[in-house]
């Protein structure tokens, strides 16, 4: 039994680390073909049909080319940047449910990894890490704009993660749980904590784009001002790994999102296919529902990407300190005062 | 026990790098590591609510911070300040002492029985949560109001030299 549960455990593990990692993969295609879409063109259509082999060519360029480590560079430390980046990246599904309990030949699975009581907390924690990836690798490049990428994203991170965390208190108020399992638990059928925090959740999403600095926050790596940022000195498969690290982020990030606040893996009707799918199927199609609303907010990243031009820093700062806190705060007293005054007269 | 000797010695050997890394930066991430080994010792006492809350307060902010400044002095062997003889000498008596002082502390420390942990979910979010707002209530509240005044002395420390420049905006 022990053994048999450790197996199952390492196998989820192993699927969810390779599901990310494809998806990952796919998002370069993805952005691409957005991209394409949303300029009126083609995009990448010369490997495979459709370019859908794109991400193969370009994963073997990376590690095709050459690895540079500049002289000056301090050499352990621009190792482990990178090493960091995907690192934190990737730990960060670990405590997401991807599905309800799942039974199979008479064996009831949990689709999460570990269900730990403190689970939002930990992903606020994986992402307060992630910047360090950016910060070590920026200054080990030894170049000035290497640095001033790498100071600009910690800036950029410390700042809005105050008003993401203040964002989920008012979350929490509502749930009463910091248990992921939970929150998805509690959001059965349509019971989506949107409807009841659509203030909450827009908070959340924008401090989501300033964390896996995606544009219009993408400011560490602006090239206009900074060459390329914190990975302006990274070749190779080194550079690889901060790219990647950034879709990775923006797969786990889409999945916090949905889970959070978008249901997860329930949908309008559940209980009516798991009567009629049995317990094997319904949770797959649960699993089904969780991805296909990632994959909308993946496209919504890139959407916003090709759409809205990056902010200048002080506009950045500004909507950080002086416009997502207050809100934030808000948010925390209207959903105290309301929660109290349905407690008391409903 | 054999898990916490060995968080417990990693703790002293980054702690150790700490003061001996020639880099300030170095020195921080080597702050870091130690910070997070303090995050093992939290959980192995059963305590995850303050294990994650060292977590992301100490490692993922006030860290950040810590490299940010030493990132932006860029200080290295060159920028220090040599100190004289006397100066070094006068160090050298006081951490003697001061290691005196330890060592007959430790000495007098009678070993004391094992605690037994008598509830397994103390340290869960819930029971902190009811000790916190029903027994400490006060001193919880009096700490926040602390907090809140350095954070407008800080503000006040930022806007010290007249009103501060127009920004463009």
């Amino acid at each position: 039994m022990e053994i048999a549960d450790l197996i199952i455990k390492l196998v989820l593990v192993v699927v969810i680390f390779a599901i990310s990692l494809v998806v990952a993969m796919y998002s370069t295609y993805a952005e691409r073909k957005v991209a394409a879409f949303l300029q009126d063109r083609v995009g990448p259509n010369r490997a495979g049909p459709f370019g859908i082999l794109q991400p193969m060519a370009d994963g073997a360029k990376m590690f095709m080319k050459e690895e540079i480590i500049p002289t000056r560079a301090s050499g352990f430390l621009f190792i482990v940047g990178p090493s960091l980046a995907i690192m934190t990246a990737c730990i960060g599904s670990a405590v997401i449910p991807w599905g309800p309990q799942m039974e199979v030949a008479g064996r009831v699975i949990d689709l999460q990894v570990t269900d730990i009581n403190v689970g939002i907390l930990y992903i606020f924690g994986v992402v307060s890490l992630g910047v360090y990836g950016i910060m070590i690798g920026g200054w080990a490049s030894n170049n000035k704009y290497s640095l001033l990428g790498a100071i600009r994203a910690a800036s950029q991170n410390i700042s809005y993660e105050i008003s993401m965390g203040l964002s989920i208190i008012a979350l929490l108020m509502l749930t009463g749980t910091l248990s992921l399992k939970e929150i998805a638990e509690q959001q059965h059928g349509w019971h989506w904590n949107v409807l009841t925090q659509p203030l909450g959740f827009l908070i959340f999403m924008v401090c989501a784009f300033a964390e896996t600095n995606r544009s219009p926050f993408d400011l560490p790596e602006c090239e206009t001002e900074l060459v390329g940022g914190y990975h302006t000195e990274y070749s190779s498969m080194k550079l690889g790994f901060y790219l990647f690290a950034e879709y990775i982020n923006m797969f786990v990030s889409s999945a916090v999102m949905a889970t959070l606040y978008w249901g997860g893996y329930n949908y309008p009707g559940m209980d009516w296919v798991a009567a009629h799918a049995g317990p094997t199927i319904a949770p797959i199609i649960g699993v089904v529902v969780l991805f296909a609303k990632i994959f909308a907010f993946i496209f919504f990243f890139m959407w916003v990407r090709w759409t809205i031009p990056r902010f200048r820093y002080d506009q950045l700062m500004h909507l950080g300190w002086k416009t997502l806190i207050p809100l934030a705060i808000a948010n925390i007293v209207l959903t105290g005062i309301i929660s109290t005054l349905i407690d008391k007269f409903a | 026990m054999s898990v916490f000797y060995f968080i417990a010695f990693l703790s002293i050997l980054f702690s150790l790098l700490v003061i001996f890394a020639k880099n300030p930066v170095h020195s921080v991430l080597y702050l870091i590591i130690t910070f997070f080994t303090f995050t093992i010792h939290y959980i192995i006492l059963n305590a995850q609510f303050l294990a994650v809350v060292n977590f992301i307060v100490y490692m993922g902010a006030i860290l950040v911070l810590f490299l940010f400044v030493l990132m932006m002095l860029n200080l290295n062997k060159d920028a220090e300040p040599t100190k004289s003889i006397y100066v070094k000498l006068a160090g050298i008596i006081g951490g003697g002492v001061l290691l005196v002082t330890l060592v007959g502390a430790i000495k007098l420390t009678a070993k004391s029985n094992p605690v037994v942990l008598q509830d397994v979910n103390l340290g869960s979010v819930q029971n902190l949560g009811r000790v916190l707002f029903n027994e400490f209530l006060l001193p919880f509240e009096v700490s926040s109001i602390l907090l809140l005044s350095a954070m407008v002395g800080a503000v006040l420390l930022a806007t010290k030299e007249g009103k501060p420049k127009a920004t463009t905006v």
